[in-house]
């Protein structure tokens, strides 16, 4: 067996006196697109802002490559090559395209107007941002200094998928990527999680949409209230096994206990 | 598959018709072209024109008033130049007003810092208490004004996002302590302006200028235009003025976005700090001596100031230029008022109170429009 990318054991977290992790244990293998199911308030969002840094959870470790991690915010995880998109996006309404994109790892000129006066190299992040929405196909966004709130939800959505699959270089972890977005933005972001992983980069995906879940993951990680109830292959199981397992309504074969 | 004949059955295959999904870059004729619009439009893209269109009409208008009531000619070099010299200390305030505000926080403790600053510097440099013992160099003293000031801003910051505080509260509080520690430090007794001059003249620099007919350039001024300058290029051209925007604009997504919060916070108390402590030194040359109870309500006027000039106090939004272009209109309203109209005092402080409103009322309705 190779070793996990991401491996997490025991991780628990309160808040206050509600659970929202409670012994969960996660791996997530090099090269596969694993899928995260689960019911609302199963805990998969506070799961995932754990791996991205954006929670610290109260027990449990983290690994990253076998190396033991703590992460105190989500700038560290991101400077470790973990990329997240949120559900909410975290976006700065007025700020530009590429102003989102960069923020917090903007390009700075070449030269002294960079080095000592900090300046940031705008043309050249524009260009970029400019190339990596279209990889997407988002051909509705006319002009990449327009601020996000004037974007739709979609595209915004949009621009934060692309945000990820340009700088994410260990893992990218896509928190229901395709919600907002369009049949044939839908389509893009599933061929761009193919390209990416085509890169080698292993993804997580957390989404509600069976048929897209089923479409690409490689392995489907069913979470059930606070913790991992059982990994299940989308090609020996069906999309109703799958619901079943995170409603309740079935437990897996290899699992006992009544989660 | 489907084709014309064969209706969509499956559940992906209604994407099949994503191959013939138009692929241009969207594009929209203007339709709604009215004049009414296309300034809309243009004011929208360019906030500060509000402020600047304001100023230029006002002061026309004022110049119009003037002419009519025989009150002479407003449009002399010495109104304008006074008016620029008295809103200079206000102009350096807002520029520090205008970073806090821009992260949705606001500063009330602004004046304190001033003055506490000032008096630093004017203790320091002149000895007041032994009038034969020369004080500390004066760019010591100026230095260690400005990083006394700084110091303010630092405690300030720390309080806001290490103990969790509204920066309204945690500014309210330090106002009246830092005013009970200027009052403390300085047993209620100013630095005279003959003192100054005599053992410390450097203090006095930014009070100074040179004449361009009748119209007086003060190195106030220019430092406030210096100073513009520079807190313009490091809110749109560095990366941490886009940390700054962001952090106003919704604190959440720029944690997430790996923007150290806390951090950036604080560097922008200790920056308005900073900037207040500079703003002492201009003070002491405006004013000649330093009394530990002027400037008492100069965080309001900072606060009209950076209103007037379109920036949203709800953070993420706004502009230096507009900071300085709003002292100006206060400064031309109180002026005007005066010298032009010649009314009492109190009409003064009503005319500026009418500004915020409709300042804040225009910058709604431009809110909204782009919506």
């Amino acid at each position: 067996m190779t070793q996990p990318i991401i491996k997490a054991r025991g991780l628990m977290k309160r808040y206050g006196t509600v659970v929202a992790m409670n012994g969960c244990d996660f791996d997530l293998y090099p090269g596969e697109i694993l899928g995260v199911i689960g019911d609302n308030g199963a805990g998969k969002s506070t799961l995932i802002k754990a791996l991205s840094g954006a929670v610290t959870p109260d027990h449990g470790t983290i690994e990253l490559e076998g190396r033991e991690v703590h992460f105190r915010g989500p700038e560290e995880a991101r400077s470790a090559g973990i990329e997240t998109v949120y559900q909410t996006l975290a976006m700065s309404p007025a700020l530009s395209i590429a102003d989102n994109m960069f923020l917090g790892r903007e390009w700075r000129k070449p030269g002294i107007l960079g080095s000592v006066f900090r300046m940031t190299d705008r043309a050249r992040m524009n260009a970029f941002a400019r190339e990596k929405l279209s990889e997407l196909g988002l051909m509705t966004i006319q002009n990449i200094d327009q601020a996000v709130e004037t974007l739709s939800g979609g595209q915004r959505q949009g621009v934060a998928v692309a945000r990820a699959a340009a700088f994410g270089s260990k893992v990218v972890i896509l928190d229901e990527p395709t919600a907002a977005l369009g049949v044939k933005e839908s389509r893009r972001v599933l061929e761009l999680i193919q390209d990416v992983r085509k890169r080698g980069i292993p993804i997580i995906l957390i989404s509600h949409n069976m048929p897209h879940v089923f479409e690409v993951c490689d392995r489907v990680h069913v979470h059930r209230l606070g913790r991992r109830l059982c990994v299940i292959d989308p090609k020996k199981h069906s999309m109703s096994d799958a619901v079943a397992y995170m409603t309740g309504a079935k437990l897996p074969d290899d699992v006992n206990e009544a989660a | 598959m489907s084709s014309p004949e064969t209706p969509t059955k499956t559940i992906s295959d209604f994407e099949a018709k994503l191959a013939e999904a138009d692929k241009t870059v969207a594009q929209f004729e203007a339709d709604d072209a009215s004049t009414f619009n296309v300034i809309k439009g243009v004011l929208r893209r360019n906030p500060t024109l509000i402020p600047a269109a304001v100023l230029i009409v006002s002061y026309l208008a004022f110049g119009l008033v003037a002419f009519a009531m025989d009150h002479g000619n407003f449009f002399r070099g010495t109104v304008l130049s006074t008016i620029l010299q008295q809103m200079t200390v206000v102009g350096f305030i807002a520029l520090a007003q205008t970073l806090v505000i821009l992260t949705a926080g606001i500063e009330l403790s602004v004046g304190e810092i001033l003055i506490m600053s000032a008096l630093i510097m004017a203790n320091l440099g002149v000895n007041p208490g032994e009038p034969e013992i020369a004080g500390w160099p004066a760019p010591l003293a100026i230095a260690a004004g400005i990083g006394i000031g700084a110091l303010m801003g630092l405690l300030n910051g720390i309080l806001i996002t290490k103990i969790k505080l509204p920066p309204f509260i945690v500014t309210l509080g330090t106002l009246s302590i830092f005013r009970a520690l200027k009052l403390a430090y300085s047993h209620s007794e100013s630095v005279r302006n003959v003192d100054i001059e005599a053992k410390s003249p450097l203090l006095l620099f930014f009070g100074q200028g040179f004449k361009f007919g009748s119209f007086t350039v003060t190195f106030g001024m220019i430092g406030l235009f210096l100073l513009a300058a520079v807190v313009w290029f490091a809110l749109n051209r560095t990366a941490w003025g886009r940390h700054v925007h962001a952090i106003g604009d919704d604190p959440d997504a720029a944690m997430l976005s790996g923007i150290k919060v806390d951090r950036v916070l604080i560097s922008v108390y200790t920056a308005a700090g900073a900037i207040c402590g500079l703003t002492a030194w201009v003070a002491i040359g405006r004013v000649g001596s330093v009394s530990p109870i002027a400037f008492g309500d100069i965080n309001l006027a900072s606060i009209t100031a950076v209103v007037i000039g379109g920036t949203s106090l709800f953070g993420g939004r706004g502009s230096v230029v507009g900071a300085v272009l709003g002292a100006i209109i206060v400064q031309l309203f109180t002026t005007g008022l005066s010298v032009a109209v010649r009314v009492d005092d109190y009409w003064q402080t009503f005319a500026a109170g009418c500004l915020v409103i409709v300042a804040v009322a225009l910058d709604q309705y431009m809110r909204r429009a782009s919506k």
